[in-house]
């Protein structure tokens, strides 16, 4: 439509400035102004400030340090028995009372929490690292791959839990280790859904629009942009897992596919009290039911403080 | 000697869309070009097709969308290479702002950040504190105050204006040859607007940057263009000139909406604001021959103006008018058909 124009009328003549000048120069300045306000430190500025999440990493904190160190803390070993003393209350001998095997239940609950933490963490930190990016990347790309992991996704969850761990337990053996990542291939698909269902919104956004318009490829914009805005669901998803985690070990051990006497898990520990709900040696289930919770309820409350720390909209750093 | 090919010439670009009443014509047949260093300005209506012209441009349009014709910037054709070879193009060489830059800057990411990505995405090797250097510079050129301190901040603490501005310095973290700007006035008032063309005139003088600045704004485009691209229904209807198309539009389209423009400096104390009768046409079904004919004055029915769709008639200097009628389009001026006596 456009046959070749005389001159336009009065183009300001451009200064001469080369692309190479514009862009910044690649040695580094000489005199480089620190940051007073990183993304790493505005967050830890927002978590801060979030008291109950403090106390749950410190409840943690403890609670790990103790578990972890029972070695040096634990008044008596895992399964020193003591036969003549049997079941009693907590005393000053036992806080947490003994058993009927006369076995201090403060030391076992401390050996049981090394399984019970490391299964827990490591199950909700393996399912929502797989659930992540199998979500992020069916809902960023769509179509067909969309399709297809979507529907293995409604094929795990459809597959019966507890079947698959009773026999790849048989199979495998009853370790820690195959319960882990046992429990992660049945736990993944929550989170696989949420992040999908997250991405789909997120990268209609407009700002995914103009990272593509800057040239991002695919793999940044789901890195930089599409999943810090998932962070929140992510976060929650993978703190209810550590309850959900420590609660199916229980239900394992209780159906005897879980860890092995004389090892021991909270979730065991409640299994084998299980018969004294109501009697006097009720103190059984309480502390390791106690356990459970105060791991929990820290675990969600840090989720909380964590979620909230990723958004930089809450409370102005 | 061949001249240098233009830094982005654009042919017969249609778009469809599918949809279920059949396709959807959101382009037809666009053609023009941007030389180096060039404003030109895009005009029309909602729905006129400039937004999907521009998205066209760096391919960014969703993968549904029929695309036909060429666009080829310094000589290379872009339509149909693969999204690798775009992604390297996309704010290095050719960068985009769009309307709304609240929804334009992640909310978890500083501004600043946002601004060095431009240039960590196509220039690994700067360092981080070079990028910081350039992004601090960046913001200065669109005149954010303190920039260094406002590098740090995120989106919500930027104003309207403010977070406008920091989209450009995005946009222009790698001084691409052509900045295609998708309606940067839209959204904001008067008073910022006038700032973000202020910033649009010291980057054209700075820089260097052509612009392609796309808008149903006619204030902006006399302030900034050069040359002018006025689109109707998917159509480019009348392509001049700033100072021509202001002077003497040829296209019936382009005069309604010069008429339609309050004028202070004119006296027309009671006689109502004119307006173009009509609607805007469906893209899916449009009008046949010219899509402005249900709407115009000067039409001849059936034949031509129902019949053929026109083509571009050279009608001065780099003016041309896609219209059957244009001889008798210079013989009114808007102000006349403002005030109806034509």
């Amino acid at each position: 439509m456009r046959p070749p124009t005389p001159a336009p009328p009065a183009v300001p003549e451009p200064e001469p400035v080369g692309p190479s000048e514009l862009l910044p120069s690649v040695e580094p300045p000489t005199a480089v102004e620190a940051q007073p306000g990183s993304a790493g430190q505005l967050f830890w500025r927002r978590l801060r400030r979030h008291r109950l999440a403090l106390i749950s990493i410190v409840v943690l904190a403890l609670l790990a340090i103790a578990c972890f160190g029972a070695g040096l803390f634990a008044p008596y070993g895992r399964d020193e028995q003591n036969l003549a003393l049997g079941a009693v209350g907590p005393s000053w001998q036992h806080w947490f009372g003994t058993d009927e095997l006369g076995r201090d239940q403060l030391s076992r609950l401390l050996y049981a929490g090394q399984i019970s933490l490391e299964i827990g963490l490591a199950v909700a930190l393996l399912s929502t690292l797989v659930g992540t990016v199998i979500g992020a990347v069916a809902g960023y790309l769509g179509r067909a791959t969309d399709q297809t992991l979507m529907r293995l996704t409604d094929l795990f969850l459809v597959v019966p839990a507890v079947a698959v761990l009773a026999i790849a337990l048989k199979k495998f053996g009853h370790d820690r280790f195959t319960i882990i990542w046992v429990l992660a291939a049945l736990f993944w698909m929550y989170v696989a859904r949420v992040v999908r269902a997250q991405v789909l919104s997120i990268k209609e956004q407009d700002y995914v629009e103009a990272a593509r318009a800057s040239g991002a490829s695919g793999a940044w914009i789901i890195v930089r942009h599409v999943l810090p805005n998932c962070v929140g669901p992510i976060v929650v998803n993978a703190t209810l897992s550590v309850a959900a985690a420590i609660v199916a070990e229980s239900t394992l051990s209780f159906l005897g596919f879980g860890i092995q006497i004389p090892a021991t898990s909270w979730g065991r520990m409640l299994a084998d009290a299980e018969g004294t709900v109501g009697t006097s040696q009720s103190y059984l289930l309480y502390f390791p039911g106690l356990a459970i919770l105060l791991t929990v309820l820290a675990v969600n409350f840090l989720g909380d403080g964590l979620r909230d720390a990723f958004d930089p909209q809450r409370g102005d750093a | 000697m061949t001249p240098d090919p233009p830094l982005l010439a654009v042919e017969r670009l249609s778009v469809d869309f599918p949809t279920d009443d059949g396709p959807l014509h959101a382009v037809d047949g666009v053609t023009f070009q941007i030389d180096e260093h060039e404003v030109v300005g895009m005009v029309g209506e909602s729905g006129s097709g400039k937004t999907v012209t521009a998205l066209a441009l760096l391919g960014l349009l969703p993968r549904r969308a029929q695309i036909r014709g060429s666009v080829r910037l310094r000589g290379e054709e872009l339509l149909g290479r693969p999204e690798r070879d775009l992604e390297q193009l996309r704010g290095e060489t050719v960068a985009m702002v769009f309307q709304d830059a609240l929804a334009s800057f992640n909310p978890v990411m500083s501004v600043g950040a946002q601004v060095g990505e431009t240039i960590a995405v196509h220039h690994p090797e700067v360092s981080a504190s070079a990028r910081r250097e350039r992004v601090v510079e960046l913001l200065e050129l669109v005149g954010i105050p303190d920039p260094a301190g406002r590098a740090d901040e995120y989106p919500h603490q930027y104003s309207g204006g403010m977070r406008q501005r920091a989209m450009l310095a995005m946009a222009l973290a790698n001084d691409p040859a052509l900045l295609v700007a998708d309606e940067p006035t839209t959204a904001l008032d008067v008073t910022l607007q006038a700032q973000v063309l202020d910033v649009l005139e010291r980057i054209r003088d700075r820089t260097g940057t052509a612009i392609l600045l796309v808008t149903h704004d006619l204030g902006v485009v006399a302030g900034l263009a050069e040359r002018v691209l006025v689109m109707y229904a998917g159509r480019a209807v009348e392509e001049a000139p700033v100072d021509d198309l202001f002077a003497a539009p040829r296209h019936p389209y382009t005069l309604g909406l010069l008429a339609s423009l309050p004028r202070l400096d004119r006296r027309t104390r009671g006689s109502p604001l004119f307006r173009i009768p009509g609607q805007p046409p469906s893209l899916v079904h449009r009008p046949s021959g010219c899509a402005f004919h249900p709407r115009c004055q000067f039409r001849a029915l059936p034949a031509p103006c129902a019949t053929d769709v026109p083509g571009p008639v050279e009608v001065g200097a780099g003016h041309q008018a896609a219209c059957h009628r244009t001889e008798l389009v210079a013989d009114v001026t808007p102000q006349q058909l403002a005030i109806g006596t034509p």
